[in-house]
């Protein structure tokens, strides 16, 4: 089975009608997810994808029309805030933002008033969720993962690909892939994921990719610690990267000392979780 | 994107923080003429995005304005971090008493801003965090309410800062938040902020970083970017919406997705090769920007192989592959190169290849050590 999407998952897709969002609703479609709506405020009334998919101007229109309870995001990052607050208002339980490029200053206030209302975050700057014989709410290729045990959760979008691609060849299976994102302040964290894995009776063993840049990692030890029974395997992305250079993802950056990846290796095997040299050594160090 | 100081400062001043009198210089003459202005003694401090520029003897004070010229000809004469020094602040000379430091920046962990301040002024504040972390009062601001005025007040009593001066510390707070706000900035700093001894709180110092991503709605501090700090291919790649970092190494390395790329370098490392660069060609690269980002990675004559590593989703194989065709067209070279491709269309794209001489790889590891192998040879 799987966290957080499955085949329970009525989506409705933010910017529906931009490039990006009506190709990936398409994917998400044949890939087999329930997606019921599409918003774009100005076309309201309109179908996309053959007539398939009624386009709503707001996210409380489609919520209301629909009982959509999902949804996903790829409004431009200019307007991507205000696409959050308005999803949060809408009364989704999950939100999954692909949007890249986000202000880190609007994302500090979303956040925090996610928090104040209670709603779960995935993202943004991530590639979202992909429950193999589920449900896919995002842009990860479907194709890549078969249903299986592993629960992987990642902060990167193209290397969770790599490590799920290799998982594959060796016939392992996923039960859920989460991408949180690449950036410095996000919804759901590392923490969360391996919390909802360590429940999720159908995960018996995570995969977690971490990277520099910020602590996330090393509390997520500290989590492991204390609260996982189930095996933990990780790889942690730039020991090559100079300090002080953002490197491609906002959050991947070593400032002040802090956020190096050999501090994020060593917390992480001082706990007990293997950790990888590079991704395709991970499939040998899980059961 | 970093502020030079001076850009910093005036920033800090349309936001009612008291700053030094003074004005930028690029000749000797000009800090010259600005100290005569200035009444002579003037502190000359070399504009450069590096720390530690007082260490490196960056900044000095200069008694009269004859001084100011010698000084600033030195000053302007220098390399620093290697970054040459093109302009020098020449500032009014304090008469200082007490030096403070004062902050604000994203702390990630607790996803708010922080506003950090110390008594321990005028040295780095990372140097007071790890020897005397207590000496530094932190008060996290909740975003959505900005910075009270009783947050001021505690972070002025927690400096042991006089009473009499929490008014003009208060002001000066609130105005450090409202630029770091207005800005989008990542990192607002007054370092020292001092008290002279005629009782005046002053701003000597000035930082800021500001938040890349938030560029697109303040197009006038964009202009404030200033080229020749950084390296140019790198100036060239954001043209093109690459995300490109130049490295000291001889394997220039083109990858989609920024973890994918760090793991590239990472791996090239690993097995004891050096890489030139980070680049992430981003989702979705289309054949031009394959083609623009080529030619900036063979635009650095160390390079001595060049690494592929394209994990198709949204990027597809063929565009890359046909990017990499008009790149070859046009830059005729030698540099061998590995390719490595995965995923959507990538059989597609290496049939575009196939006569393009390039080394194929299966694995990440194979195409790193195929990459190593090749600019040894």
């Amino acid at each position: 089975m799987s966290i957080l999407v499955d085949k329970y998952t009525r989506l409705v897709v933010q910017g529906i009608t931009g490039h990006d969002g009506l190709f990936h609703t398409q994917q998400m479609m044949d890939f087999g997810t329930n997606v019921v709506a599409g918003t774009r405020p100005g076309k309201g009334g309109e179908w996309v994808l053959d007539g398939k998919i009624p386009v709503f101007d707001s996210v409380k229109i489609a919520v209301d029309a629909t009982g959509a309870n999902t949804s996903v995001i790829f409004v431009p990052a200019r307007f991507a805030a205000d696409a959050l607050y308005e999803a949060a208002d809408a009364g989704l339980s999950l939100i999954v933002c692909i949007t890249e490029g986000i202000p880190v200053q609007d994302m500090m206030r979303v956040r925090n008033y996610m928090d104040q209302k209670g709603v779960r975050l995935v993202g943004p700057n991530c590639p979202g969720l992909l429950t193999p014989g589920g449900a896919k709410v995002g842009i990860i290729p479907g194709d890549i993962a078969i249903p299986g045990n592993i629960g992987v959760v990642s902060r990167s979008g193209t290397l969770t690909y790599e490590v799920v691609f290799a998982l594959t060849l060796l016939g392992k299976g996923v039960s859920t892939c989460v991408g949180i994102g690449g950036d410095p302040i996000n919804g759901t964290t590392f923490i969360d994921c391996l919390s909802l894995f360590e429940e999720d009776p159908h995960t018996d063993q995570v995969v977690m990719i971490g990277e520099i840049g910020g602590t996330d990692e090393e509390r997520a030890a500290e989590f492991i610690a204390d609260h996982m029974t189930k095996p933990v395997v990780s790889f942690i992305a730039g020991q090559s990267a100079p300090p002080g250079k953002r490197m491609g993802h906002a959050g991947a950056i070593v400032e002040g000392g802090s956020g190096l990846a050999v501090d994020k290796i060593r917390a992480l095997q001082a706990v007990g979780v293997k950790v990888a040299r590079h991704p395709e050594e991970i499939p040998s160090l899980l059961n | 994107m970093k502020l030079h100081e001076y850009q910093s400062k005036q920033i800090f001043a349309r936001y009612g923080i008291p700053i030094p009198k003074g004005r930028v210089a690029a000749t000797a003459q000009e800090a010259e003429q600005i100290a005569e202005e200035l009444g002579g003694r003037v502190v000359i401090k070399s504009q450069v995005l590096v720390g530690g520029r007082g260490k490196a003897g960056g900044i000095r004070l200069a008694k009269n304005s004859d001084e100011a010229e010698d000084v600033a000809a030195q000053i302007l004469s220098m390399e620093i971090k290697g970054l040459p020094v093109r302009k020098v602040l020449v500032d009014e000379a304090a008469q200082i008493d007490k030096e403070i430091y004062l902050g604000i920046t994203n702390d990630r962990a607790a996803r708010k801003p922080v506003m950090m301040s110390s008594a321990a002024g005028g040295v780095e504040i990372e140097e007071v965090a790890r020897k005397e972390p207590e000496k530094i009062i932190k008060v996290h601001i909740d975003p959505l309410l900005g910075l009270r005025d009783y947050q001021s007040n505690d972070i002025a009593a927690g400096i042991d800062l006089p009473r009499e001066h929490w008014r003009q510390f208060g002001q000066i707070a609130h105005g450090l938040w409202k630029a770091y706000t207005d800005c989008d900035a990542t990192l607002a700093e007054i370092n020292p902020l001092v008290l002279t001894v005629d009782h005046r709180l002053l701003a000597l110092d000035g930082k800021m970083v500001l938040d890349d991503n938030a560029l697109f709605r303040h197009s006038d501090l964009a202009e404030m970017r200033d080229l020749d700090e950084e390296a140019p291919s790198e100036t060239e790649a954001r043209k093109y919406g690459l995300s490109f970092i130049k490295l000291d190494g001889n394997i220039g390395c083109m990858v989609n997705g920024a973890g994918l790329a760090m793991t590239t370098m990472d791996i090239i490392k690993l097995f004891g090769g050096e890489p030139a660069n980070f680049l992430d060609i981003g989702g979705g690269a289309s054949a031009d920007k394959v083609a623009a980002a080529l030619r900036i990675i063979l635009g650095d004559p160390n390079v001595k192989a060049v690494l592929f590593n394209i994990f198709g989703g949204i990027t597809r194989g063929d565009e890359v592959a046909r990017g990499i065709l008009t790149a070859l067209n046009e830059v005729k070279t030698n540099v061998p190169m590995v390719i490595r491709l995965v995923g959507t269309n990538a059989e597609e794209g290496r049939q575009i290849l196939a006569n393009a001489k390039m080394i194929t790889a299966e694995t990440l590891a194979d195409a790193a050590r195929k990459a190593i192998a090749a600019a040894r040879a």
